[in-house]
């Protein structure tokens, strides 16, 4: 089989026998980014070191030092994380070219366990959209249909992971961008509880909402990357101290688990709207019904305070934005535009920032702007704080019924590129399901449960677990996952479109 | 506005009653920043470095970054709070300050605003009279402070026709607490000597804690002066129709960076507003910028009741809560009161009441601490910081203890003891010493500037002015010792008053009875 199809896992024992080295495991990757990354536009930069660095790494496990258990596995890095000598722009032209001279704690950990950066996946701009549409740099194609958004604001680094140009990836989700891509490109994304993963060096959108998470293909490859970039980071004061059990362990189990007897798994009644797409709901009935043959019960839970997430996390999130990119300002980095004629540094940093942020960013800074203006600040900051602390309430009433919480993790499959570009409460709607996790800071996952009848492109369920308790979303996850593929007798991303046909017969004819 | 035109400082506290509020902010000396590991250029001892050098990817913004709390910098904040009688805050919450200027690295400054984690104390100051003021304390804050920025090109060095601005960090993050007062009524005319002495028992206080290295001069302790006036007319028809006093428009005046100049800037503002009240005009709510050289204040920024720092709970920071147990182990570890010390050190240094007023009325009584804790004696300490130093100081228009250090002082002190130095010599040394040549030994050697002891020296002196004035000698060999004054004065003007007078007279004594027993 192609080295570009195996999970990190099968990848990560074909490393450890020796079978392959990271060397050629890399360049399987790279070559595959060669081949698609024109149709796909994933990635925003390619790490020129790629290969020096698993050349580092097979000379380590020629020396026999001990190694992780991902070591020499290649992994694609949202441009939102902060990376020494790869740019990191969070897809803004304001950051064009900016290379930090520091690299987020996440992705310092996934060095220290001797994995390989491929490059820096595209994202809406500061990680503002759904769809990677807000992209400066344009936007990314869904691997299922080039025509249509592969999510966002993590669509590069769902897309990379969807079309076999990475085998997982690293991305954030402040309102549903890891878990709502995920979905759409058939992969598996999570957002972690909030604080069990370091935010430090991911360039921030919504400091209480962000949580950086893994975006793999399989649960248990998000599970070994939940392992290594999880845990307590003093940088960090965000960052819980808890001990944290082992993910992959809980994948493992799950995997292997011949019953969900004794599972209590809630379906919010609020989240299966009768709106969404008919296949998604279709699909999403399903697995509830595989759960349920399986031994869980499906319990039908209500979180009515729900339905004002939305507007709550759109007055939280550009709040708070509006605050953390006051600092792209031209005078210590990125872009400087002078304006005609010169003119006063307020006049340099105004120039700088109309040119430099893209409209997206521009509506959410001003709708922060006046929602913290003196006078509106209690109606509009303060009432919907009030909702967020709601809507925890409403999760830890659900959480006291269940064991879990599922929904579908968005409400239609991936639509067509520049259909919603121009609506932004379309758009915005669209995060329906995912954002009350974030307001929660519990943990959610996206997974894919088959394709919509209708267009045939890719479902997926949301679970969610309590906070801290995101080993349940591995064992859940890992359990569906086995028993979606017994029914299927395949992996759902296996019958996606061949993206480059030349070179995956030429992969074929020199395995003949 | 020219002198000329400022209102007599009596005629405008006759017409008008001055309001004040300060707000200082103290630059705590924690080993690092507030919010980042990067040293802190406010700690003592530390090379100040050269620009953006003491600065981690935090101080600048770098996007990622995060701020992560010294807990040091709250120990101290929560000792300065107990010290000025406040209450500490179960919990209290960074907040943040959102505007736009480039010395402030992420355009929102990590401060704390309805928050704070000291609220509501009380500092007494005492003026030159002995009269005991009570300062009402309104909150003390925790905040990071801004960058530097030096304006090149224009005549002024303010950023109004400057050709650039250069941005140094390093001073960007370095821990704050900003202590607010409620308004001060009653003041009067000790406004500006109220001023003076309420910072400096500020500054006392945070020289006691250690919790800050308190110089003015360096921007360790700034103090924002707030004042307004209103019409004593006004006053007294509000009270007779029962109804609230009103308030004038206050300035705030910045940049005031010593004792003194609080002093002098508050009498300016009074005598500047009076003089506008007076004629009919109105004062702008604005900030204003004291000139030390000139002795005036010009017109900042306005500043508006209205301006939005559109704050908002700091999200990458949770609440501080500092429990109980830390509270109460500060409250036990604080130092005497400034008041109880004063008590104290006046009885071991058995100084008089004026002595002591003298003392407390100079802002010395640190310096002098600490130059009897260098060893000198407390008289001694008392005479050279009260007298020549003070005197030096108010030449040069600068705080005496930014002049010479108190273990120079004791230095200089041990040196006159041992007899190596006159009283006059000494003073020449001391301005060697504020001139910057080093340690008073150091300038001794280097002026040649020590007593000469070596009697052969005095002797060949002696024997020279008493050949010169024979009749004298015969006074003297008569018994009429008091002539040997006019021989005594000859040999000092001979040595150039590096002599020590009473070795003169013994010796001309000695001499003129040695020449008749050759």
């Amino acid at each position: 089989m192609s080295l570009i199809k195996l999970s990190a896992a099968e990848l990560s024992e074909k490393l450890a026998s020796g079978e392959v080295s990271s060397v050629e495991v890399t360049k399987a990757h790279l070559d595959r980014i060669a081949a698609v990354d024109g149709d796909i536009h994933a990635f925003l930069h390619i790490n020129a070191k790629a290969l020096e660095t698993a050349a580092e790494v097979d000379a380590k496990r020629a020396a026999g030092e001990t190694l992780g258990e991902l070591a020499g596995v290649p992994i694609a890095i949202k441009d939102v994380l902060a990376t020494l000598e790869m740019p990191s722009t969070a897809g803004s032209k304001i950051l064009e070219g900016w290379i930090p001279p520091y690299d987020a704690t996440v992705v310092a950990r996934l060095r220290a366990a001797n994995l390989i950066p491929l490059g820096k996946t595209n994202m809406d701009e500061f990680a503002m959209g759904s769809s990677t549409e807000h992209s400066a740099y344009g936007p990314t194609h869904n691997p299922w249909d080039l025509d249509r958004i592969p999510g966002g604001s993590g669509g590069g680094s769902a897309a990379a992971v969807a079309a076999f140009e990475a085998p997982i990836a690293l991305g954030s989700d402040t309102g549903g961008s890891i878990r709502q891509p995920a979905a759409v490109t058939g992969s598996v994304g999570v957002k972690p509880t909030y604080g069990s993963v370091s935010r430090y060096g991911a360039i921030a959108l919504a400091s209480s909402l962000d949580q950086v998470g893994p975006v793999s293909r399989t649960v248990l490859d998000s599970a070994l990357v939940h392992d290594i970039i999880g845990g307590h980071d003093p940088r960090d004061s965000t960052s819980l101290k808890d001990a944290w059990p082992s993910f992959a362990a809980a994948a493992r189990a799950g995997a292997k688990a011949e019953s969900l007897k004794g599972l209590r798994i809630g379906v919010v009644k609020e989240l299966d709207a009768p709106g969404f797409q008919s296949g998604v709901t279709q699909r999403f009935h399903e697995a509830l019904d595989l759960l349920a043959a399986n031994g869980a019960e499906i319990i039908e839970v209500s979180a009515p305070n729900f339905e004002y997430a939305v507007a709550a996390y759109y007055l939280i999130l550009p709040a708070e934005a509006s605050s953390n990119l006051a600092k792209f300002d031209s005078v210590r980095f990125g872009l400087r535009v002078n304006p005609p004629g010169g003119g006063t540094v307020e006049d340099v940093m105004a120039a700088t920032r109309g040119v430099g942020f893209g409209p997206e960013v521009k509506r959410r800074i001003i709708l922060g702007t006046y929602a913290l203006s003196a006078g509106y600040y209690d109606e509009y900051y303060g009432s919907a704080q009030k909702v967020r602390t709601l809507i925890q309430r409403d999760f830890n009433a659900a959480f006291s019924q269940v064991d879990v919480l599922v929904s579908p993790a968005a409400p239609t499959t991936a639509f067509k590129l520049g259909e919603k570009l121009n609506d932004p409460l379309a758009m915005y709607i669209n995060d329906i399901t995912t954002i009350p996790a974030n307001l929660a800071g519990v943990p959610g996952m996206g997974l894919p449960i088959g394709l919509a009848p209708e267009d045939g492109l890719p479902v997926g369920i949301q679970i969610m677990a309590p906070q801290r308790a995101d080993d349940r979303l591995y064992t859940l996850g890992a359990t569906l996952e086995r028993l979606l593929e017994e029914k299927w007798g395949h992996t759902l991303l296996s019958q996606a479109p061949d993206l480059a046909p030349g070179e995956m017969f030429a992969a074929t004819e020199g395995a003949v | 506005m020219a002198k000329a035109e400022l209102m007599d400082y009596d005629k405008a506290l006759e017409l008008f009653e001055p309001v004040l509020g300060f707000e200082v902010h103290v630059e705590l000396n924690t080993k690092t920043k507030m919010f980042s590991d990067a040293p802190n250029p406010a700690a003592g001892g530390v090379d100040q470095g050269a620009p953006n050098t003491m600065t981690t990817p935090v101080d600048l913004g770098l996007p990622g970054s995060l701020p992560v709390v010294n807990e040091e910098a709250i120990k101290y904040s929560i000792s300065l709070g107990l010290a000025l009688g406040c209450s500490i805050a179960e919990s209290s919450r960074f907040a943040r300050k959102n505007y736009f200027y480039p010395d402030t690295p992420k355009n929102y400054q990590i401060s704390q605003f309805d928050e704070p984690i000291a609220y509501e104390g009380n500092v007494e100051v005492e003026l030159a009279d002995g009269r005991k003021f009570q300062i009402p304390i309104e909150r003390a804050h925790m905040e990071e402070d801004a960058g530097k920025l030096t304006h090149v090109g224009g005549a002024t060095g303010r950023i109004q026709g400057a050709d650039y601005s250069l941005v140094d960090y390093n001073r960007a993050g370095v821990p704050l607490v900003e202590i607010v007062t409620h308004m001060i009524i009653g003041a009067d005319r000790d406004a500006p000597e109220l001023a003076k002495a309420y910072v400096s028992a500020i500054r006392d206080i945070v020289v006691s804690l250690g919790i800050s290295e308190a110089k003015m001069e360096r921007g360790n302790l700034r103090c924002d002066a707030n004042i307004s006036l209103r019409s004593r007319a006004d006053v007294a028809a509000s009270i007779a129709a029962g109804e609230p006093m009103p308030l004038g428009t206050r300035t705030e005046t910045k940049n005031v960076n010593s004792l003194r100049s609080v002093e002098r800037a508050i009498r300016y503002e009074i005598q500047r507003q009076a003089a506008i009240l007076a004629k009919g005009g109105t004062i702008l709510q604005e900030t204003r910028h004291w000139h030390e050289d000139t002795g005036v204040t010009s017109a900042g920024r306005p500043k508006s009741d209205a301006d939005d720092y559109r704050y908002f709970p700091e999200p990458d920071l949770l609440p501080v809560v500092p429990g109980a147990e830390l509270i109460e182990k500060l409250r036990l570890a604080l130092p005497e009161q400034p008041a109880v010390r004063r008590r104290r050190l006046q009885a071991a240094w058995s100084f008089t009441d004026l002595e002591f007023q003298d003392v407390r009325n100079s802002g010395l009584l640190v310096e002098i601490e600490e130059t009897v804790a260098e060893g000198a004696s407390a008289q001694s300490a008392r005479k050279w910081w009260t007298g020549e130093i003070a005197r030096l100081a108010n030449i040069a228009g600068a705080d005496p203890a930014s002049l010479i250090s108190p273990l120079h002082v004791s230095e200089l002190i041990a040196l006159i003891e041992a007899g190596d130095l006159t009283d006059r010599l000494a003073r020449q040394v001391l301005e060697g010493v504020i001139a910057g040549e080093g340690a008073p030994h150091e300038v001794v050697e280097s002026r040649g500037l020590k007593v000469v002891s070596d009697d052969g020296a005095l002797i060949a002196a002696i024997d020279e002015a008493l050949a010169a004035q024979p009749d004298v000698l015969e006074k003297i060999r008569d018994g009429k010792v008091q002539a040997a004054g006019a021989v005594i004065g000859a040999v000092m003007k001979a040595m150039k008053g590096s002599a020590d007078a009473a070795r003169v007279r013994e010796l001309v004594l000695e001499r003129a009875t040695a020449t008749v027993a050759e």
